[in-house]
């Protein structure tokens, strides 16, 4: 494949988009029936669901914790959300990615209120265009919260990346292809604490230091959407009743 | 399925508490200092049958990186260049809790971990390792073994995977008419074409103390890891947080402070040790004490 121009000559983005702008954000809280808790996340093409049962017994006996619940987590990609097909079976990338998800999402759940018991978080890449794994977070955050399961925080995900030596905000795939650096992200933005760092590149000292702040200022925006969505969800079942 | 794991060791709560209220103070249990590694012992060449490899002993962590050449096809995408493939494995002799079988997620991450520091840094010239352009090209195997577990198996493999390929070298090889390549491993041709070396620094914290090479049981009470991949020229050449918990932005800023400092020392010890190792011609491995 040809490398595309990512930064026009306007100064903006392929798609349009400034440095430090995020695709569109649309957010469905509660898109499953069967679920404890639910949510369907989008970031532009990304588009992720995630879905959470428990806090549940499981045959599993010997997992289990005497003082707190187990959180259990894969990140899964349908075989058709990719450009090549991808196998159904898990791969290396989602079985590393289902822990560096699940170790984002633990310091926020208060596992003590249930020893003994598993909260099972299953995402869904259902189309991938960049930022699998930051939209996967904010999923999960979000139907951790629709199923009652008590929270110190939301988590939200948002990925930086480094392209032609400009740091750009919410990276989708094309820029992801070509770029020099993917940095993704995940913080508990009223904990102040930054609950998933990865970096896939090379940066220099201060480079690091802007996509970090370029990261967090995305992520102050995913987390004003995600509870709206939260509110919006629960304003619905008061006026049903 | 990903879940919170049991505890890989489980230590007395006081003294959980002993270790966690002497960090507070500045200290470690162990006597060393907060930003002070273990003794790195590295033995090149430690398997004669590898094209290179190394074993390091950190503390009473002791990991085994080989590195094997095969002769195989460039990807599709980059037909003018070698291929890279890294695999860990945590084996049963390390630790009580660890099982036979294949490769687990903390093993995954290790390998990916490792793997992404050296493809993003370019840190091999796989434009050098191509034998028929297009069609045939050298496969750098790098395979990494947790022989004994006493914490921060991610630094020792990083150390032992970067000494063994700075003591690979490459097969000579001949090629007939019809572009069938035969290999003659008694024959080195070349040192394996190193551009760039990396390394990586964990950093544990607990309780809000911050310290570099964690101990198994430092890592038992530790909440969280990160791990900052260090470049040679001083770049930040991967991270990755690791275990539950979490950093602030303070935090992480100090971390890679430390990370860099701690980096640059480890890459000069690494150059300094393994300049008697085993060269490029040479068969014989220096190091055949046990482990």
């Amino acid at each position: 494949m040809e490398r595309p121009r990512l930064i026009r000559e306007d100064g903006l983005r392929h798609d349009g988009r400034k440095y430090d702008e995020l695709r569109p954000v649309r957010i469905t809280v509660g898109a499953l029936n069967k679920a404890s808790g639910s949510a369907l996340v989008e970031y532009g093409g990304t588009k992720v669901l995630a879905a959470v049962y428990g806090p549940r017994e499981i045959p599993q006996k010997h997992l289990l914790l005497p003082d707190r619940a187990i959180i259990r987590c894969r990140y899964h990609m349908l075989s058709f959300s990719t450009h090549e097909r991808k196998s159904p079976a898990l791969t290396r990338r989602e079985v590393e990615l289902s822990k560096v998800i699940r170790e984002a999402l633990e310091p926020v759940v208060m596992s003590e209120t249930f020893p003994r018991t598993a909260i099972d978080i299953f995402i869904e890449v259902i189309n991938a265009d960049g930022g699998t794994r930051t939209a996967a977070v904010t999923a999960a955050s979000l139907a951790l919260a629709d199923a009652g399961v008590p929270m110190r925080d939301l988590v939200v995900g948002v990925a930086v990346g480094k392209i032609d030596g400009v740091l750009l905000l919410d990276v989708d795939e094309l820029e992801d292809m070509f770029g020099e650096a993917d940095m993704p992200v995940a913080v508990a933005p009223s904990l102040g604490l930054i609950t998933l760092l990865q970096l896939n590149g090379v940066l220099t000292r201060e480079e690091f230091d802007a996509a970090l702040k370029l990261a967090l200022k995305g992520a102050a925006q995913i987390y004003e959407k995600s509870r709206e969505a939260l509110r919006d969800k629960y304003m619905k079942v008061r006026v049903e009743e | 399925m990903s879940h919170t794991p049991s505890l890989e060791l489980v230590i007395p709560r006081l003294k959980a508490s002993t270790i966690v209220s002497i960090l507070k103070k500045g200290m470690r249990s162990s006597g060393r200092g907060l930003m002070e590694y273990r003794p790195i012992e590295i033995v090149p060449g430690y398997v004669r049958n590898a094209d290179g490899s190394a074993l390091v002993r950190l503390g009473n962590t002791v990991v085994v990186a080989g590195v094997k050449l095969e002769v195989g096809s460039p990807y599709p995408d980059a037909p003018n260049e070698g291929a890279l493939v890294v695999n860990a494995e945590f084996v049963p002799t390390a630790l009580s809790t660890f099982e036979p079988g294949p490769p687990d997620e903390n093993a995954i991450e290790l390998a990916r971990v490792i793997d992404r520091s050296l493809r993003e840094l370019k840190a091999i010239d796989m434009s050098k390792l191509v034998i028929v352009p297009g069609r045939r090209v050298w496969v750098v195997y790098i395979d990494i073994y947790a022989l004994d577990h006493d914490g921060n198996l991610v630094d020792a493999s990083s150390i032992a995977t970067l000494a063994a390929l700075m003591n690979t070298s490459l097969p000579k090889v001949e090629v007939d008419e019809s572009g069938n390549v035969r290999v003659d491993r008694g024959t080195r041709a070349s040192p394996l074409p190193l551009r760039n070396r990396v390394i990586t620094v964990t950093i544990a914290k607990a309780e809000n103390v911050m310290f570099v090479d964690p101990d198994l049981e430092e890592e038992s009470v530790a909440e969280t890891r990160l791990v900052v991949a260090v470049s040679e020229d001083g770049r930040i050449a991967g991270l990755q947080k690791s275990g539950a918990g979490g950093f602030t932005e303070a935090e992480v800023l100090t971390a890679l402070d430390i990370a860099l400092k701690a980096g640059e020392e480890l890459i000069k010890k690494l150059v300094i040790s393994n300049l008697g190792g085993l060269k490029a011609g040479s068969a014989t491995p220096t190091g055949s004490s046990a482990p």
